[in-house]
């Protein structure tokens, strides 16, 4: 943590969305972290400046519901956390807004333009760009080319002018300038000759990271960016989201790591089962007895070596509770 | 002065073009399997279909130039037609739709249905298609000697066909190395290594797949109209057997390499002349001189499996590219 661009990584003083000194503070008070602020903390609350609306998203694999989202709004400039028990649909209704996989119903609007239907390559086009949970480095492709490859706008990526490197040649000397300082922020400069594949799983982690940002996006997409990361990297990593955020960028991930999201997020989506059961500031939502409940079961509290549950009696009552749920 | 000869059969070999053919094929093949990653294992339907382009064309009267594009847009075509439906499915599905269309293509081509066009299994008389080529020669008449290459200038086995052969390969070869330098050759690796990855940049995958099929495509099929200048268009002699004797030829080589096709292809042809050539003299009473042809084409094939399995780069291949699982 080394790293003196971002005063904000520096463990105690790291900057709550809540806090006055909120970067966002010379912005009026509807926009990033702090137009969430005072929000009602109940599924489907309506941001004050929304960059995501999604409605009535439903995906099934079979008989089984995997996605059923009614409504959620994401706020621009602030850092959202998707959290949910394993096979609550997180990652398939990530894969659905990037395109990556169709719903069989719904529709969602990024900076007002209407996504459903579109290729995950213009969904990327329109500024949010993701991540992979299992992450996709182009392995014999060097570091400094993956960089490279994300750049937008270069003419050198069209077959006829590619045959004539002075079309494109001031270009690629840019993008390779932006490469090298965002792989400097990474600390992965070094290594830019080096094959992706020679690098760790936490580099990898931060070269998809890096990656992304050549893009230029207005929102940042991460499918569990702290997975298989070293402890040691996880804190670097969260250092970089919430610098993405304090540069106004907008940062939806999906966790495992509670301790991540509790840490830099702003604001909360708990999704189980394929819905959103839960949403609100991190410090509130993990309290909330849904949440509880999607992640613990709602009968945590029962020790299942009571002879208690041996009565019918008893036995129908939990039944009939579960079926209320 | 046995060894003399054999010597000299394997140095023609290096420049004959047939070799040429070879190499052109495989740099097309490059394209789709070095550098974006797709499976064609239907090549010589590629370049059979040039060939019947470019024949059945000239045989119709028009000039070589016209009968040439005709040849490139069948390749384009037949790589269009192929790509539509596979491009957008994972992989292996490209394998299995190129190695049947290309027997499609011999089946057609070698049927009776079309025997005004084709000529059926006996296909059409080198004769009959390669005037307007000859015609356009501008070297005198009579033979030339190099070293120890000594042929014609003109005719099918001639200085005319190699200077031409040659040519339309080393032209290839810069036009692979343009390509693959730039940008546009860095987004074929990336989805080479992962097209889900290249697609959540923004880049549209669809697309350069094709593009990369039907340029390695035309490859092919320009390749089969310099396979059949020195002969004739027999459709059996370009099949499943041709494919896999290029695939020989790209990985001895070494895939996403730009000289690899081209050396690939004349190592490839000089040994296995020196195969054939050595157990002719070596084995003259052991082993007929068909029984030569067959053991040969063996001996091919276990030449892919060793280099698949020790050498997967090449001879030309970096290493350290294939020191870390390509996912």
């Amino acid at each position: 943590m080394a790293d003196d661009t971002q005063p904000t990584t520096d463990g105690a003083t790291v900057t709550r969305p809540t806090d006055a000194s909120a970067p966002t503070g010379t912005q009026n008070s509807t926009t990033g972290p702090a137009g969430l602020v005072g929000l009602e903390p109940t599924p489907g609350v309506a941001k004050p400046d929304s960059l995501m609306v999604v409605d009535d998203v439903l995906r099934k694999f079979g008989g089984m519901t995997a996605v059923d989202v009614k409504h959620l709004e994401v706020q621009r400039g602030a850092i959202t956390a998707l959290i949910g028990p394993n096979g609550a649909g997180k990652t398939t209704f990530f894969n659905l807004l990037t395109g990556f996989d169709v719903p069989d119903n719904g529709h969602w609007k990024f900076d007002g333009q209407p996504l459903a239907g579109k290729s995950a390559a213009r969904v990327a086009r329109t500024g949010a760009v993701r991540t992979f949970q299992l992450t996709k480095a182009l392995s014999r492709l060097t570091v400094l080319d993956n960089m490279r490859l994300a750049a937008t706008q270069h003419p050198g990526e069209n077959l006829f002018t590619s045959l004539f490197q002075p079309l494109w040649k001031k270009r690629e000397a840019e993008v390779t300038e932006k490469a090298l300082e965002i792989l400097g922020r990474f600390k992965l400069d070094t290594k830019k000759d080096d094959f992706a594949g020679s690098l760790s799983g936490g580099q990898r982690k931060l070269l998809e990271m890096a990656r992304a940002l050549m893009t230029d996006p207005t929102m940042i997409m991460l499918d569990e960016p702290m997975a298989g990361v070293n402890p040691a990297l996880v804190q670097s990593l969260l250092g970089h989201v919430q610098a993405l955020r304090d540069e106004g960028m907008t940062v939806l991930f999906v966790e495992h790591d509670m301790h991540a999201v509790r840490h830099i997020s702003d604001w909360v989506v708990v999704m189980a089962e394929g819905r959103i059961v839960a949403e609100g500031p991190p410090e509130g939502v993990m309290k909330d007895q849904a949440v509880v409940d999607a992640y613990l079961g709602a009968h945590h509290d029962t020790d299942l070596g009571d002879d208690a549950l041996l009565d019918p009696e008893v036995l129908k009552r939990l039944e009939a509770e579960e079926e209320k749920r | 002065m046995e060894l003399t000869r054999i010597l000299t059969q394997v140095l023609g070999e290096l420049i004959a073009p047939t070799t040429a053919a070879y190499a052109l094929a495989a740099i097309g093949l490059n394209l789709h399997f070095g550098y974006t990653g797709l499976l064609n294992m239907g090549q010589a339907g590629f370049m059979l279909l040039g060939a019947y382009g470019f024949a059945i064309a000239t045989i119709a009267g028009l000039p070589f130039f016209v009968a040439l594009l005709i040849a490139i847009a069948a390749g384009a075509l037949f790589a269009l037609i192929l790509g539509v439906p596979t491009l957008k499915l994972r992989g292996d599905y490209l394998a299995i739709v190129t190695i049947s269309a290309a027997e499609i293509i011999r089946m057609i081509g070698r049927s009776t249905v079309f025997n005004d066009s084709t000529g059926g299994s006996s296909g059409l008389t080198g004769n009959s298609f390669k005037y307007t080529f000859m015609d356009l020669s501008f070297l005198p008449d009579g033979s030339t000697q190099f070293g120890p290459w000594e042929y014609s200038n003109n005719g099918s086995n001639s200085w005319w066909v190699r200077l031409v052969a040659w040519s339309v390969v080393l032209l290839a070869v810069l036009l692979v190395w343009l390509i693959t330098r730039s940008p546009w050759g860095r987004v074929l690796k990336g989805i080479r290594e992962d097209e889900d990855a290249v697609r959540a940049l923004g880049k549209n995958v669809y697309s350069y797949k094709m593009q990369a099929l039907i340029l390695g495509g035309v490859a092919g099929s320009v390749a089969g109209v310099l396979f059949v200048l020195p002969r004739a268009v027999q459709p059996d002699s370009m099949g499943r057997s041709m494919t896999f004797f290029i695939w020989t030829i790209l990985l001895l080589g070494g895939a996403a390499t730009i000289w690899g096709p081209v050396v690939g292809s004349m190592i490839f042809f000089g040994v296995y002349m020196l195969l054939r050539a050595g157990m002719r003299v070596a084995l003259p009473d052991a082993i007929s001189s068909a029984q030569i042809e067959q053991i040969g084409g063996m001996i091919v094939g276990i030449t892919l499996m060793c280099l698949v399995i020790f050498r997967p780069q090449g001879i030309f291949g970096d290493k350290k590219e294939l020191a870390f699982d390509g996912r």
